[in-house]
């Protein structure tokens, strides 16, 4: 069995110090703002993959509409930021002074009932998690209560995830439409587009970053985290040991949307804008992907899949953007067919093995860990 | 249905009671009656053996009896519980447990792991959060693990056990429930000849705190452990009573030992 100090095993804490390192130091000292900021960028994704490796790998059930999470988390923040962008001063010159410029564009004349508790910055961070969770729990205690899973849960996550972009595009007079809500400003006064702002944000986000991974490692190693890996196994066989299967189910599935919203609050505050492009079928099936590619059974993984697979679309898509999504979907397949347990198993499975034989016999009896063996389905 | 079985398995009211009491039961997939009223009654203490044909409706009467199918008439009640309208993990926390036909265990997790998520303890979402592995989980696991001959193998990953292991280990992940009510679909089923003596053993010491119903095919071990026998075909109850009086009974002759 894995032997652990406190909540990790021995490599993954030197996997935590390499990350924090990474994260904390060499990121900032060496990138310039710009830079740190797309990586900051990449890395609200990395709360999405987590999420997916908790309820995807562990659980077993494969969300294909993680976007629908991160995108209400986004808005919500989005929402606040917009709010307080949108004084009756700043907004003087249209017809009706003090709501946001695409709600006076539509010809919308009060502020909907809806958009109200967005004035307060605390009820606000509530609900950045408070309005994703409760959409995860009606969907999930609406599936797993029937005990639709699979294939048909990912269909049907897919379908909800493009009913919400319908929708969002749609309601342009209340939600923004097609262009999202931009021109985001200040956070209670705060200029969230300096380069001081960003710089701060991209360790808040950091931070958070490392307490959802705290978190989910938490839960992994935690009765309930076995619990996922024996329900994914034989789900029968949890059921009549005394388990109410749909309720362990439904409580991951809201974990992950709670992980997404963190992301997509993030993004909003970082990159000063939210849209129904960060809603749909492509960036949801793009948030498994990177799930898959860093390793749907480490959170570590998931950090890295994130970074890795945006920079590579960063690089890759301002010379070919009409190639990206066939890479992508090749490099998915790829990924699934090759190594089911990504760039983590890889690790795991190739490279750590020759390290320690390089420094020979360092490592000690029963040292597994993001992947530990018995979980490493390869 | 015959009189003299009908006489032989009404309850007299002057008994004590059963611990559990099928009435007409009658399931039907798509105009199929895989069981098809059935009426049966298990002693406390009690080590019932289910045999008979494949497509019997053997395992169709367990999946009854747990809540895995859901029962288009009929009732069973297990001591004043109606089973047939609870849930599945309400039945099991009511005191009933079941082993499956093929070995159901958890692959990738060790005995030990197995073993402790059968542990009745921290069965609710939160409940599981907080679990902790005390010395009293860590004692009753290797109880148990003695009990079903895998003390040694408490680290191993359940997947490379041997077949006959694997079984155990279900029962053992049954134990440790402390069912009053152990329902085992042939648990000897690809066990060696010496690992059928030993499961026999082990089902007859665990007997004293809990009624037991065995499906199985293996004549040899029917005969070692089983206080009464109920011979189903075709989803109905064929015979039922001692091994002996079975075995002679000319209608099962006919069906299932005949050739
Ligand atoms: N869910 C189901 N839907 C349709 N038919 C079913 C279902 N479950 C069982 N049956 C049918 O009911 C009949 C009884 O099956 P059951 O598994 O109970 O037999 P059994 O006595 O356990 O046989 P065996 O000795 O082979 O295990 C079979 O003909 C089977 O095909
Ligand atoms: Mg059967």
């Amino acid at each position: 069995m894995t032997k652990r100090f406190g909540p990790f095993a021995g490599r993954e804490w030197i996997a935590l110090l390499i990350l924090g390192l990474l994260l904390f130091v060499v990121f900032p000292t060496t990138l310039d703002v710009f830079r740190l900021n797309l990586v900051g960028k990449y890395l609200t994704y990395a709360f999405v993959a987590m999420g997916l490796v908790l309820c995807w790998g562990y659980g077993g059930i494969l969300s294909l509409g993680q976007g629908v999470f991160f995108g209400l988390g986004g808005y919500c923040m989005a929402m606040f930021l917009k709010l307080e962008a949108s004084t009756p001063e700043a907004t003087k010159i249209q017809s009706t002074p003090g709501i946001p410029d695409f709600m006076d564009w539509n010809q919308v004349t009060a502020l909907p009932w809806w958009w109200e508790p967005f004035h307060s910055l605390p009820l606000t961070l509530i609900l950045v998690i408070a309005v994703p969770v409760f959409f995860a729990f009606v969907i999930g205690l609406a599936m797993f209560k029937r005990r639709v899973g699979g294939v048909y849960f990912a269909i049907i996550t897919q379908a909800i995830a493009a009913i919400l972009t319908i929708l969002i595009i749609g309601q342009q007079g209340y939600t923004g439409g097609v262009n999202g809500i931009t021109d985001l400003r200040t956070l209670l006064g705060w200029d969230i587009r300096t380069d001081d702002a960003k710089f701060v944000l991209y360790f808040v986000n950091g931070g958070l970053l490392i307490a959802c991974l705290l978190i989910g490692q938490g839960i992994r190693i935690s009765k309930f985290g076995r619990l996922m890996i024996a329900i994914r196994d034989k789900e029968d066989r949890v059921r009549f040991s005394g388990y109410d299967v749909a309720n362990f189910k439904i409580f991951i599935f809201c974990m992950a949307a709670a992980f997404s919203a963190i992301g997509g609050a993030m993004f909003a505050l970082q990159v000063g804008f939210m849209s129904p492009s960060f809603v749909g079928i492509v960036p949801s099936i793009e948030m498994v992907i990177f799930c898959a590619v860093g390793g749907r059974l480490s959170l570590f993984g998931a950090i890295y899949g994130a970074l890795l697979v945006n920079a590579a679309k960063t690089t890759f898509s301002e010379s070919f953007p009409e190639l990206w999504l066939f890479a992508m979907g090749g490099l998915f397949i790829a990924v699934v067919m090759a190594f089911p347990n990504g760039l983590a198993g890889v690790l795991h499975k190739h490279i750590e093995p020759r390290i320690y034989r390089l420094f020979g016999g360092l490592r000690g009896s029963g040292t597994t860990g993001a992947v530990s063996s018995p979980h490493a389905a390869e | 249905m015959n009189a003299a079985i009908l006489a032989n398995q009404v309850p007299d009211p002057l008994q004590k009671e059963f611990i559990l009491t099928v009435e007409r039961l009658t399931v039907s997939f798509d105009g199929f009656k895989a069981v098809n009223d059935l009426s049966l009654y298990v002693d406390e203490h009690e080590i019932r053996v289910i045999i008979g044909p494949n497509g019997a409706g053997k395992t169709t009467v367990l999946d009854l009896i747990c809540g895995r199918t859901k029962a288009t008439e009929g009732t069973i009640k297990f001591r004043d519980k109606e089973l047939t309208t609870m849930r599945e993990h309400e039945i099991v926390h009511a005191g009933v447990g079941r082993k499956f036909q093929n070995p159901s265990i958890y692959e990738e997790l060790t005995v030990f792991e197995n073993l402790e998520l059968s542990f009745p303890r921290g069965r609710s979402v939160f409940g599981a959060l907080a679990f902790r592995r005390d010395a009293e989980v860590r004692d009753k696991i290797e109880e148990i693990a003695s009990l079903v001959f895998l003390k040694d193998s408490l680290q191993t990953e359940a997947a490379i056990l041997s077949h006959g292991q694997k079984q155990w280990l279900e029962i053992g992940m049954l134990l440790i429930q402390s069912p009053e009510l152990l329902m085992l679909d042939e648990p000897v089923a690809g066990m060696s000849v010496a690992e059928r003596l030993k499961t026999a053993e082990l089902l007859n010491n665990i007997i004293h705190n809990q009624s037991v119903i065995v499906i199985e095919h293996d004549m040899k071990f029917v005969e070692d452990i089983a206080h009464r026998v109920t011979v189903m075909h075709q989803g109905k109850i064929l015979s039922e009573g001692s091994m002996d009086h079975v075995k002679h009974d000319p209608k099962v002759v006919e069906v299932y030992l005949g050739h």
